[in-house]
């Protein structure tokens, strides 16, 4: 099988590649590429995401052919997909970090940022948090309810249709975090730096 | 519920832990990626290398370093000491580490944190600040581990670095550091009562009230210490089933 980690120069996803490499070995053929004919012919892809909504879809846009290889491949040929983190939330229509921009439109909805209640609640949202499962969902194969998953974000993806929430935690409200519709994934967390459970997570996304 | 996180510091000099955990069953007391990935089996939510080699020389052993650890930690890691340019910044975080931690350039010039949290994200930024009383309700920040004052008020930094971009502030107390008296929680408190990015505490931890301390009283989202997990007197397990006896909320 072969795996790729799409490389669009969204920031650090050093993280990203060690554990899908640490899980993957000698299991599945891992590259981290932005060529459009390896993501092509790629078997499942995994969308990182770091820093803004805005600079991530920015990233994105730049690669030529790069957004229509991946609908292509999600919406046409529906093979797997997991955007982690800002990863997850372009699947949304719209963003509102640093300045309203378009999303990728795949998961009706939007992103924004998360109400810290008047500063009760700092942000980012950074640390250990607990997931509660709302839906059965292939990646949380294994993977107890209220497992602890970690995080780092400020905004967060509110789905028009609530049917594809898989889980979610709490932080000044019930945030999302982690979605599945059809043959797409996406977590709001970090399973590549959630220590042994995130790399079973990676191992379930491996494995559909 | 967000979790209390525990953070154990390495302190990092030519590639070799210095006060490293005095465990029988290592092979090397002195190779950060071993001790980093006890740490890591132990439960630590976090591991912050903080590198003090004094020549710039040597930056590529602490690169080599997180390379290493990047490889067998999956949690997160956050690499400090000597980050001065974007350059560095880079360099760390392509070798594997998550958060970087500014310091002495920060003092220097703010812009530098914005500069940074504009190219990697807030979520990578991390500003330590090394602090010490001058008078009654007042601290001043200090660089250069704590030799060199700068007239700057610690209250007034934490806010500028927040508003230009930090994701975490990293806050210690100079007085403590080294005392095992326990953190300085009035500073704790005021740091985090005027800021609305999480705080870590550190400097002076010398017992496992002292880690309750910083999150209660102090109001910090996370607690870092380096003696008290070096020298095994305390392991992260039983530092978080204590916390969580008082409850305050771990990750167990």
């Amino acid at each position: 099988m072969n795996v790729t980690i799409v490389d669009y120069q969204s920031g650090n996803i050093s993280s990203v590649i060690n554990s899908f490499t640490e899980v993957a070995k000698g299991k599945v053929n891992l590259e981290v590429t932005s060529d459009i004919k390896k993501i092509k012919s790629s078997d499942k892809i995994v969308l990182p995401g770091q820093g803004s909504f805005k600079s991530c879809v920015d990233s994105l846009n730049s690669i030529n052919g790069l957004v229509e290889t991946l609908k292509e491949f999600t919406m046409t040929n529906k093979k797997p997909l997991l955007g982690i983190c800002v990863g997850l939330q372009m699947f949304a229509d719209v963003g509102y970090e640093e300045a309203e921009t378009k999303g990728l439109g795949w998961i009706s909805g939007k992103v924004s940022k998360i109400d810290n209640q008047k500063g009760k609640f700092k942000l980012p949202h950074i640390g250990w948090n607990e997931i509660e499962i709302q839906k059965e969902s292939k990646i949380f194969k294994d993977i107890k309810n209220k497992s602890h998953m970690y995080f780092v974000h400020s905004y967060q993806f509110i789905p028009e249709d609530k049917s594809v929430i898989s889980s979610t935690t709490d932080y000044s409200s019930k945030i999302v975090c982690s979605v599945e519709k059809d043959n797409l994934f996406g977590t709001q967390f970090h399973p590549e730096k959630s220590d042994k459970i995130g790399l079973k997570i990676i191992d379930n996304f491996l494995k559909l | 519920m967000l979790k209390n996180r525990i953070i154990p510091c390495l302190d990092v000099k030519n590639g070799r832990v210095v006060k490293g955990i005095n465990f029988v069953e290592l092979k090397d007391a002195g190779d950060p990626v071993e001790q980093a990935k006890i740490y890591s089996d132990g439960g630590a939510d976090e591991i912050c290398f903080l590198d003090i080699t004094a020549s710039n020389e040597n930056r590529d052993t602490i690169i080599d370093i997180v390379r290493k650890t990047a490889k067998e930690c999956f949690v997160p890691l956050t690499v400090g000491g000597g980050v001065r340019t974007i350059q560095n910044i880079t360099d760390l975080l392509l070798a594997g580490a998550d958060k970087v931690s500014i310091n002495t350039a920060a003092v220097k010039d703010v812009n530098f944190v914005r500069e940074a949290s504009k190219k990697f994200g807030s979520q990578c930024i991390v500003v330590a600040i090394d602090a010490k009383k001058v008078s009654d309700g007042k601290w001043e920040v200090f660089t250069h581990g704590g030799r060199n004052k700068t007239k700057i008020d610690a209250v007034e930094f934490a806010k500028q670095v927040e508003a230009n971009g930090a994701g975490e502030i990293l806050l210690t107390s100079m007085d403590r550091d080294g005392t095992k008296s326990g953190y300085d929680v009035e500073l704790l408190k005021t740091i985090t009562d005027s800021t609305n990015i999480p705080v870590i505490a550190s400097g002076g931890v010398g017992t496992l009230d002292h880690l309750c301390d910083g999150i209660v009283k102090g109001g910090a989202s996370a607690v870092l210490a380096a003696s008290i997990f070096h020298y095994g007197e305390y392991k992260i397990k039983e530092a978080k089933e204590y916390l969580n006896s008082k409850n305050v909320s771990v990750r167990l």
